[in-house]
C-alpha cells in the first residue's frame, strides 16, 4: 500500500480548506518561482524521467507530448486542460477541482513553462457548475496573490489562465472536439494530422492534458522525478487516483500506487465486493470504454497500463466498475451501448449508424431474442466500427461489446436458448 | 442531443435582451478570448441567456447571442441543439436530471426513477402540471462513487435510494433547498464509515489556514 507521505492529493476528500492559504499550508506553491527559473528544458526532462503517462485514458507519455511543442513560434502557444470528465465510472478530476484546485492551477503554470505556453484554458464539463465556481475562485485567488498573471510568482514568466465551461457533450472529452467546442462550435473531432501541437486552438500550437496529469506535475518537480518513477512499475510509474464504483461495500475514490493488484485495491479501500470476493462476476477496470474482465482475471491482474493491456482491457481513467453475480451483465453492457449511441457526434457513418445498430441488437440480446449467429455478426460489426472513425469514440463503443462476447458468450447463448424454449412452450 | 423539433411549435417571445448585469458579465466572458475569437464565448452566453429566461432558451435569445458575437445565426442554432444542457422549450422549476448510466444503474437508479415517477405522476421528459418538476434521463454526470445521483438544476444529490429520493422531492416541493451532495452525509468520495488512507499526514504549514 502506498504510504501517506507519498500521496499527492492530501485533500482528496475535502477534509481541509480548499482555499489558497490552506493549500499553501499543505505545501502547494512552495518555491514555484525557483522551479520556473530552472527553465523549460528542465521541466520537460523531469516530467520525462518521472515516467508520467497521461491520466485521461490513453496513457501517452506526458513529457514526450510536452516536447512536441515548437521550440520557437511566431504564434501564441496554448495549454488546454481537459476537465470534461465524462467517462462513465470516472469522478476523480471532480475531487481534484473541488478539493485541491491550487494543485491544478500551479500545475497549469509549471506545465506551460515546459511547453512555452503563456495562456491556458481549462475546459470543464458544464454539469460541474459548483466545481467550476470553486475553480474560478481558486484562479481568482492565484491572480490576486500574483502567482499567475504577468510576471507569475515574480519569475518574469507571463501566464494567463482562464476557465471555460462546456454544455453537456461526452465527445468534448476528445481533444480535438474539445478544441472545436472551445472555439464556439459543435464538438465534432478534427482529422489528425495535423496534431494539436502543430495546429490546435485557433490554429496555434496546443497541448491538451487531463486534469490529474497536470495536477501531479508540481509535486513531481518538487520531490524529483526519481521519487515518482520509484512508485509502481517501470513504464507504469507514480500514483493514481482510482474511482471504485458499483457492487462494492464502500464505493470511494482513493490515491494508490500504480500497479496495485485489483483485488487488493478493492478489498483494502472499498470494503470488498458485496457478498465477498467469490461473489464477483466481472469488472470494468478503466471506465466504460475498456472491455470487461471476468473474475478469473480480476483475481491476479495489476492496475496499470501494461498489465491491463496484456489481458485485452485497459487502465483507461482507472475507474473500476465492479459487478457482482446478481448483475445482468448483458444489460449492463447494453446500457453502455446506449450511452455511446447517445454521445456519438454523428460525424462518421460507422459510429453514427453503428452505435445505434449495436444498441438495438444488444437490447435483443438482453432478452435472448436473437439468432446465435448474430453474436458473431455483432462482433464483426464492432470491428467495422473500431478504427474506422475520426476519433476513438467508435473504438470505445466497440470494446465493451467485444469484451462481453469474449468472456460471456455462454451467457448470451443461454439467453437465446431460453427465449426459444419459452416461445416454443407458448406455441405448444 | 437536445430536442430541436419542438421549438417551432412553441410560443416564442418576440425579443430578448440581456439585463444590464448580465451584459456586464457577458463582456467579462468575451474578454477571456483573443480579439476576433469572440465566438468562443457562445456556450457561456447561451448559458447566461438561459438562466435569465426561466431556464430555457428561446430563439430570440439565440439570435441576440449571435448578433452580439457576430456569428451567423445558424451557427448558434447548431451549437444550441448539439449540447444537452440547453433547454429549447420551457421546463419545470426543478429540472431532475437522473443519471441511469451503468455505474448509477448498478447502484439502483431504476429505483430512483421509479420513486420519481410514483411521487410526481410523470414519465421521462414530462413536466408536472404545477410546473414544479421536469424529469429527464441523463448520461453519466461524473460522480460514480456516490451513485445513484440526481442533478437538480445545478446541484448533485448523491447516494440516493427510493426513500431518500422521496424525501428530496418533498423538500423541493416545500420550497426548501436540501444540503447538496451525499444524502447519507458522506464526506465527498470518502468510503462510507471512514477513510483507509490519509491518516498519517504531516504538513509544512497549517492545512486549514485561512487567508
Amino acid at each position: 500500500m502506498l504510504a501517506d507521505k507519498d500521496r499527492i492529493f492530501t485533500n482528496l476528500y475535502g477534509e481541509y480548506d480548499w482555499r489558497l492559504a490552506g493549500a499553501r499550508g499543505r505545501g502547494d506553491w512552495a518555491g514555484t518561482k525557483d522551479l520556473i527559473l530552472k527553465g523549460r528544458d528542465w521541466v520537460v526532462e523531469q516530467v520525462k524521467e518521472s515516467g508520467l503517462r497521461g491520466r485521461g485514458g490513453a496513457g501517452f507519455p506526458t513529457g514526450l507530448k510536452m516536447s512536441f511543442m515548437p521550440k520557437t513560434s511566431d504564434r501564441p502557444c496554448y495549454l488546454v486542460v481537459n476537465a470534461d470528465e465524462s467517462e462513465p465510472g470516472t469522478c476523480k478530476d471532480r475531487d481534484i477541482i473541488r478539493n485541491d484546485p491550487q494543485k491544478l492551477v500551479e500545475g497549469c503554470l509549471l506545465a506551460s513553462v515546459g511547453m512555452g505556453a503563456h495562456a491556458c484554458y481549462i475546459y470543464i464539463r458544464g454539469e460541474f457548475v459548483n466545481e467550476a465556481k470553486r475553480l474560478q475562485a481558486a484562479i481568482d485567488e492565484a491572480y490576486a496573490a500574483g502567482l499567475v498573471g504577468k510576471n507569475a510568482c515574480g519569475s518574469g514568466f507571463d501566464f494567463e489562465i482562464y476557465l471555460h465551461r462546456g454544455a453537456g457533450a461526452y465527445i468534448c472529452g476528445e481533444e480535438t472536439a474539445l478544441l472545436e467546442s472551445l472555439e464556439g462550435k459543435k464538438g465534432q473531432p478534427r482529422n489528425k494530422p495535423p496534431f494539436p501541437a502543430a495546429v490546435g486552438l485557433y490554429g496555434c500550437p496546443t497541448t491538451v492534458n487531463n486534469v490529474e496529469t497536470i495536477a501531479v506535475i508540481p509535486t513531481i518537480l518538487r520531490r524529483g522525478a526519481a521519487w515518482f518513477a520509484g512508485i509502481g512499475r517501470p513504464k507504469n510509474s507514480g500514483t493514481k487516483v482510482f474511482c471504485i464504483s458499483g457492487h462494492v461495500n464502500r464505493p470511494c475514490n482513493v490515491e494508490e500506487a500504480m500497479g496495485i493488484p485489483l483485488k487488493e485495491l478493492i478489498e483494502t479501500h472499498a470494503g470488498g465486493v458485496r457478498g465477498g470476493w467469490d461473489n464477483l462476476l466481472g469488472i470494468i477496470p478503466g471506465g466504460s470504454s475498456v472491455p470487461v474482465i471476468p473474475k478469473s482475471i480480476c483475481d491476479t491482474v495489476l492496475m496499470d497500463f501494461d498489465s491491463l493491456r496484456d489481458v485485452k482491457s485497459g487502465l483507461g481513467t482507472a475507474a473500476v466498475i465492479v459487478m457482482d453475480k446478481s448483475t445482468d451483465i448483458v444489460k449492463a453492457i447494453a446500457r453502455l451501448s446506449k450511452f455511446y449511441m447517445h454521445e456519438s457526434c454523428g460525424q462518421c457513418t460507422p459510429c453514427r449508424e453503428g452505435t445505434g445498430w449495436v444498441w438495438r441488437v444488444m437490447e435483443r440480446m438482453v432478452r435472448g431474442e436473437a439468432e446465435v449467429a448474430e453474436i458473431d455478426m455483432l462482433l464483426d460489426v464492432s470491428y467495422e466500427i473500431e478504427g474506422h472513425t475520426i476519433c476513438a469514440l467508435g473504438d470505445a463503443a466497440a470494446w465493451p461489446v467485444q469484451g462481453l462476447i469474449r468472456h460471456f458468450r455462454p451467457e448470451l447463448e443461454r439467453r437465446i436458448a431460453a427465449y426459444r424454449a419459452a416461445a416454443a412452450a407458448k406455441a405448444a | 442531443m437536445s430536442e430541436a423539433a419542438g421549438a417551432t411549435e412553441l410560443e416564442q417571445p418576440a425579443s430578448f435582451a440581456f439585463t444590464a448585469e448580465n451584459l456586464a458579465k457577458a463582456r467579462v466572458i468575451i474578454a477571456k478570448y483573443p480579439p476576433g475569437r469572440q465566438a468562443s464565448a457562445v456556450l457561456a452566453l447561451l448559458d447566461l441567456a438561459q438562466r435569465q429566461h426561466d431556464n430555457w432558451l428561446p430563439r430570440a435569445a439565440m439570435d441576440a447571442v449571435a448578433d452580439m458575437l457576430e456569428m451567423a445565426r445558424i451557427r448558434v442554432y447548431e451549437v444550441a441543439t448539439f449540447y444537452t444542457m440547453f433547454n429549447l422549450k420551457p421546463i419545470g422549476r426543478h429540472l431532475l436530471q437522473i443519471c441511469t448510466t451503468t455505474p448509477c444503474w448498478l447502484r439502483g437508479s431504476d429505483e430512483v426513477v421509479a420513486a420519481c415517477e410514483r411521487k410526481l405522476g410523470i414519465k421521462m421528459r414530462e413536466t408536472t402540471p404545477d410546473g414544479l418538476f421536469t424529469m429527464t434521463e441523463v448520461e453519466c454526470v461524473g460522480g460514480c462513487v456516490n451513485a445513484p445521483i440526481i442533478q437538480v438544476n445545478d446541484d448533485f444529490y448523491e447516494d440516493l435510494d427510493a426513500r431518500s429520493t422521496e424525501v428530496l422531492l418533498d423538500a423541493l416541493r416545500r420550497g426548501e433547498k436540501p444540503p447538496v451532495g451525499s444524502v447519507k452525509k458522506r464526506q465527498g468520495s470518502m468510503p462510507e464509515g471512514g477513510k483507509t488512507t490519509l491518516k498519517h499526514l504531516s504538513f509544512s504549514g497549517d492545512p486549514n489556514a485561512r487567508g
